[in-house]
């Protein structure tokens, strides 16, 4: 399952968000979606999930364009937000039935792939807890177990890893990275933390709506001169006090 | 589109509603005090000041609290709708909306489903409500309480589509307090709820004709006249078709992520 981006721009009104973006997610593979905040990231997660309409350039999710196979495309991914977007007065298990229904999926197949997820993600003790309750690494947990109910191909995360330790936030990615690998899900991460990326994992870097750079992250660090990925990142999004780019 | 997935949906949303609506009890208590206080209150205090000639669909005089009580059925249902888009705005901020817009099922199917849904919450609180208004003498026949039925749904699907169109044009919880003053108020005293339209008529003209083309005015007429078992055509014609434009309206001006940056 690959998705492709061709001549991507979008405007929210007079600021340009996107400018010509384009870029190919390859089948099983981790991709990171790198870039500082206000580069354009969320704007391309609400453009593959349809909360925005295209306005240039197309989506496509193995030659199939979400503007004329919107469904399809709906099927294929799964998605955790960066806010939270569960209901907080509903128990796990209810937050997890209601998606699967919005997928149109029985009550006792949903019911099964709930356990399933839960169990592998060590959560199935919880089932039955509000999301209240719940800390903000095992909130996190439950969204990917949410994510992948449907058994999307796809599974898109933006900055899911946002206010948590670093702990979690390590075996949060390490997790995903396992699915990547078991499931042969294609997965794109978006953050701005470069402990999250290794030096095998294709990036897109985003910065200021364009594609500053797509390239493993290994030849990221070697174009940029510097020793590590921090250093590389800082150094291409950097701005001066006056915001222009050095 | 897939009748089962369909289904599957709805069933989704509604169960979702139905848990939210029983986890907010001390909502669904004051969605009845609101219309009990006018019955029992306002109504005692007013039946005096008001007498009411025979009308249809009544066959006799009536008292004030049997007049009011289809208007109030309908302010539940009018208070609801727009608790319901109060709740899509809050959604989209916090990002729910995003949850249902995920599936791949059609975004108008999904709309229909929760509009439809909230209905369905809402007919719950007009039925405790005329439950309880035996205590004061609100009689209607039994068979009034089956054809009434049809009638409350439709309404609530009026309302809950003119809430989804207001939440369209919201862009924050906060502008929400407006829709109170402007929408909720003018559109219930501006009808037939309280006060019959002849006598709105004998005092001002011109507000007699705000009353005649204000949707909420039939849908009151609708339910009086199917509480009494007897239908109303012109008002079922004109709440189907307000429905049907509010609804279209909505559907097509909804964008999720109005309140994004």
């Amino acid at each position: 399952m690959t998705i492709t981006a061709t001549s991507l721009s979008f405007s929210y009104g007079p600021k340009q968000a996107l400018n010509d973006v384009n870029f190919t997610l390859e089948k099983g593979q981790f991709h990171a979606l790198l870039g500082p905040n206000g580069a354009g990231k969320s704007t391309l997660f609400a453009l593959i999930t349809r909360l925005i309409a295209l306005q240039n350039g197309d989506i496509k999710i193995d030659q199939q364009s979400i503007k004329t196979q919107p469904a399809s495309a709906m099927k294929r991914i799964g998605v955790v937000f960066q806010q939270s977007t569960l209901d907080l007065d509903l128990t796990v298990q209810q937050n997890l039935l209601y998606h699967a229904s919005l997928h149109g999926i029985t009550t006792s197949t949903a019911k099964s792939r709930i356990k399933h997820e839960l169990t592998r993600m060590d959560m199935m003790d919880r089932a039955n807890e509000k999301i209240r309750s719940l800390n903000g690494g095992h909130r996190r947990r439950v969204e990917i177990a949410r994510a992948l109910l449907h058994e999307p191909e796809i599974l898109l995360l933006d900055e899911p890893t946002v206010g948590l330790d670093p702990q979690t936030r390590r075996s949060l990615n390490a997790y995903v990275r396992k699915l990547c690998l078991e499931q042969n899900l294609t997965v794109l991460w978006a953050t701005h933390l470069m402990e999250e990326i290794e030096l095998t994992d294709p990036v897109i870097l985003l910065h200021q709506g364009s594609v500053l750079i797509n390239a493993l992250a290994s030849a990221l660090v070697e174009q940029s001169g510097y020793q590590n990925l921090t250093d590389a990142f800082h150094h291409l999004t950097e701005k001066d006090d006056l915001g222009v780019n050095r | 589109m897939n009748l089962a997935a369909s289904w599957y949906c709805f069933k989704g949303i509604l169960i979702r509603e139905f848990l939210r609506f029983i986890q907010q009890r001390s909502r669904f208590l004051s969605a009845l005090v609101r219309p009990l206080l006018w019955l029992i209150v306002f109504a005692a205090g007013f039946r005096a000041a008001l007498g009411i000639a025979i009308i249809e669909p009544y066959e006799t005089y009536i008292t004030y609290e049997t007049y009011i009580a289809p208007g109030l059925c309908c302010m539940i249902l009018l208070f609801n709708g727009m608790q319901s888009s109060l709740s899509m705005v809050y959604d989209r901020e916090m990002g729910s909306m995003r949850v249902l817009l995920m599936s791949p099922l059609p975004r108008p199917y999904l709309l229909l489903c929760k509009m439809v849904a909230t209905a369905l919450i809402s007919l719950t609180q007009v039925y405790a409500f005329l439950l309880i208004a035996v205590l004061v003498d609100v009689e209607p026949p039994l068979l009034g309480y089956l054809t009434v039925l049809p009638a409350l749904l439709l309404v609530a699907l009026l309302l809950s589509s003119l809430g989804l169109l207001l939440s369209t044009k919201i862009k924050q919880l906060e502008n929400f307090a407006g829709v109170m003053n402007f929408v909720i108020f003018p559109m219930f005293f501006l009808s037939s709820a309280l006060y019959p339209l002849w006598k709105m008529q004998e005092s001002s003209e011109w507000l007699y004709w705000i009353c005649t083309v204000n949707p909420f005015t039939y849908a009151v007429e609708l339910v009086r006249y199917a509480l009494y078992a007897e239908l109303q055509t012109e008002a079922m014609l004109i709440t189907i078709i307000a429905t049907v434009v509010f609804s279209l309206l909505a559907v097509t001006g909804f964008n999720p992520k109005k309140s994004g940056r």
